[in-house]
């Protein structure tokens, strides 16, 4: 069994209350902070543990809340970003539900780091549940004295609200969320200025993952240097993943950065494997917005080193022949899946969600879509593939924000390692409305199981 | 005209008290949700026009943030609204089946509501519940793990508990 530091408890019956959270040592990195360290204190054993952002960009979190300006007599924010909407991404809502105090002891304690006094956690509109989980569990957290006035005689003041936004993908892009937090239409801010200098109501804003602020909890329990010994290299500690798409066991799983993505997909404590004994064909390791990776090339890199569950790792190749860790939105496609519907199928997605602020995303994202459309559906001429490949490629660096990226790479991803299916389309148009293309030369024939 | 009762009035003034003095346009992304659930699911211009005039913000300011984000309802809808995921993860699950097979048992296509007025039916992008597909959301939850038999109960259900309410 790996070891875990996020869902250890999640078996303990009751624990998403107050009194069984307490019980198993809950909130008692908020007393450890407020009773002996300073908000710099705080932000060194973030450093410390290697902590990278758990949003997807895999930003290092102390040197994060390094930058944040303090000028005098300016409130500064915390924002927990809980949109969770990139497809393949369900990790945030698992913590919120089964163990909410978690991320509220979390919350705390990055607030005194940064010295915020009002702290919103920005979630999806559609987790409109979850809204009340959070809200029960802030207000046990506040009647117990952890939020309010002079929290433990500290001096320090908290509260937190939970804001829901009203369905946009865009909201999770951190600008873009702080200008749906002010009541706005999500549309991404240029930067600079960024956040930690000009962020919410113009004030200096540090905003976080869901999954970041509750590893907070442990690093400050465990500190920063113990924290660093899990994992491998500069992907410190344990990770989240949700797994979904053609494997035996679809869920959340914490693992600890150590462990190859073949034992991720094929054993028993995770996936489970391929369903209904098929062969895996490729996956999409990191959410929607990374490269797709064929199954050779999932499990091993170009240089035949065997592929870890780490950043490093997993981008190991450039976009070439490696993806990226991403958001840990862990999407498994079996020999039967249709490479090209499925990137249809997010072009349509990052269509529907691009704010319109920018030409080549508005227009970009309508265009590959259609085309991808066209091809899916047996009316593609050889030419779209290479319209295709060059609409991308001027999408990508082009925009305010990188959901343009976002579009971009997975379309990419596609031709470049999938292009015979493409062309099959084209050639095949009936055919390709009957049946799929399958594993073609794609993938090796794989063992099932490690 | 159309107005808030006192007790969801304070729940406004609670909303906007979230957010620093004069800030209170922060409020507007959850009033709305709470117009919308009060004033018959969707967000008439009467509507809009009086949420603008509760928090004191220009009408177009509201507006431009009622068409933005794809929760608020700009026309009627029925009084259950199936919101069925599309994207990618779904489909490796058969979400296509589900889709085509809903539209079949109520007959409508996505985006329509059948002429009882009970049941809109819609396509969704990605609800972040990807691992227990397929998946719809109804009201304020997720119905997932989405089977046709799991489906003809749902519909049952929401018939049932319609006839009784009326
Ligand atoms: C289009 C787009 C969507 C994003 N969606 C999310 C999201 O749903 N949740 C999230 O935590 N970060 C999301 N991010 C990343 C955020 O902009 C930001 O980097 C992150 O919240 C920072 O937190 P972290 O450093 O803890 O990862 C998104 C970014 C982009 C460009």
């Amino acid at each position: 069994m790996g070891r875990k530091l996020l869902l250890d408890k999640v078996g303990i019956v009751g624990i998403r209350s107050y009194d069984v959270y307490r019980e198993n040592g809950g909130y008692s990195s908020v007393e450890k902070v407020l009773k002996t360290m300073s908000p710099d204190d705080v932000t060194n054993e973030v450093k410390k543990s290697g902590l990278r952002g758990r949003g997807g960009a895999g930003f290092p979190t102390g040197m994060k809340w390094g930058f944040l300006a303090k000028p005098e007599g300016v409130p500064r924010y915390l924002v927990c970003n809980a949109d969770e909407s990139e497809p393949g991404t369900f990790k945030d809502r698992y913590l919120m539900e089964h163990i909410p105090h978690l991320l509220i002891e979390g919350l705390i304690v990055s607030s005194y780091a940064v010295g915020s006094n009002r702290t919103y956690i920005y979630i999806r509109g559609e987790f409109g549940w979850i809204v009340d989980i959070l809200e029960q569990a802030i207000a046990e957290a506040k009647n117990n004295g952890w939020l309010g006035k002079n929290i433990l005689g500290s001096g320090f003041d908290c509260e937190i609200y939970v804001h829901p936004g009203a369905g946009a993908y865009i909201c999770g892009e951190e600008t873009a969320l702080l200008e749906s937090l002010e009541g706005k239409r999500g549309n991404p801010r240029i930067k600079p200025p960024f956040p930690a200098v000009k962020g919410l109501y113009g004030c200096p804003t540090v905003v976080n993952n869901v999954e970041t602020l509750s590893t907070v909890v442990p690093i400050i329990n465990m500190g920063g240097d113990e924290y660093a010994k899990y994992g491998t290299g500069k992907s410190t500690g344990t990770k989240l993943i949700s797994a979904c798409g053609n494997i035996n066991k679809p869920g959340v799983y914490e693992i600890e950065m150590n462990i190859s993505v073949e034992e991720f997909i094929y054993n028993d404590e995770y996936c489970g494997g391929i369903a209904n004994g098929k062969r895996l064909k490729a996956c999409v390791p990191g959410g929607s917005s990374v490269p797709v990776l064929p199954a050779n090339l999932l499990l091993k890199t170009a240089k035949g080193e065997t592929r870890m569950m780490t950043y490093e790792s997993l981008s190991d190749g450039g976009f070439l022949t490696g993806s990226m860790l991403g958001s840990g939105g862990f999407i498994v496609y079996d020999e039967d899946q249709c490479i090209v519907r499925n990137t249809y199928s997010f072009s349509r997605f990052y269509r529907h969600e691009s704010c319109g602020q920018c030409s080549p995303c508005r227009e970009g994202t309508f265009w590959m879509e259609k085309i991808l459309w066209n091809l899916e559906h047996g009316k593609g001429k050889m030419k779209d593939i290479d319209l295709l490949w060059s609409v991308q490629g001027n999408i990508e660096g082009n925009t305010i924000c990188p959901l343009g990226d976002a579009a971009a790479w997975p379309v990419a991803a596609a031709i470049r390692h999938f292009r015979d299916e493409f062309e099959w389309h084209v050639t095949h148009p009936e055919e390709a409305q009957r049946r799929n293309y399958g594993l073609a030369g794609y993938a090796e024939p794989l063992k099932a199981g490690v | 005209m159309i107005k808030f009762s006192e007790e969801k009035l304070k729940q406004v003034e609670k909303i906007i008290a979230r957010y620093p003095e004069g800030k209170q346009k922060s409020a507007l992304l959850p009033v709305l949700h709470l117009a919308q659930q009060e004033f018959g699911g969707w967000l008439s211009p009467e509507t809009m026009d009086y949420v603008a005039s509760l928090l004191g913000l220009l009408t177009i300011e509201v507006y431009e943030v009622a068409t933005f984000y794809s929760m608020y309802n700009l026309k009627p809808v029925g009084k259950y609204v199936f919101e069925v995921c599309q994207t990618g993860p779904c489909i490796t699950r058969g979400s296509d089946d589900i889709i085509k097979y809903i539209g079949e048992r109520l007959g409508i296509k996505p985006g329509e509501t059948t002429p009882d007025g009970l049941f809109t039916l819609k396509t969704a992008e990605c609800l972040g519940a990807c691992g227990y597909a397929p998946m719809m959301q109804m009201g304020k939850g997720f119905k997932e793990h989405l089977t046709k038999e799991k489906v003809d109960e749902i519909i049952e259900e929401c018939r049932r508990s319609a006839a009784i309410n009326n």
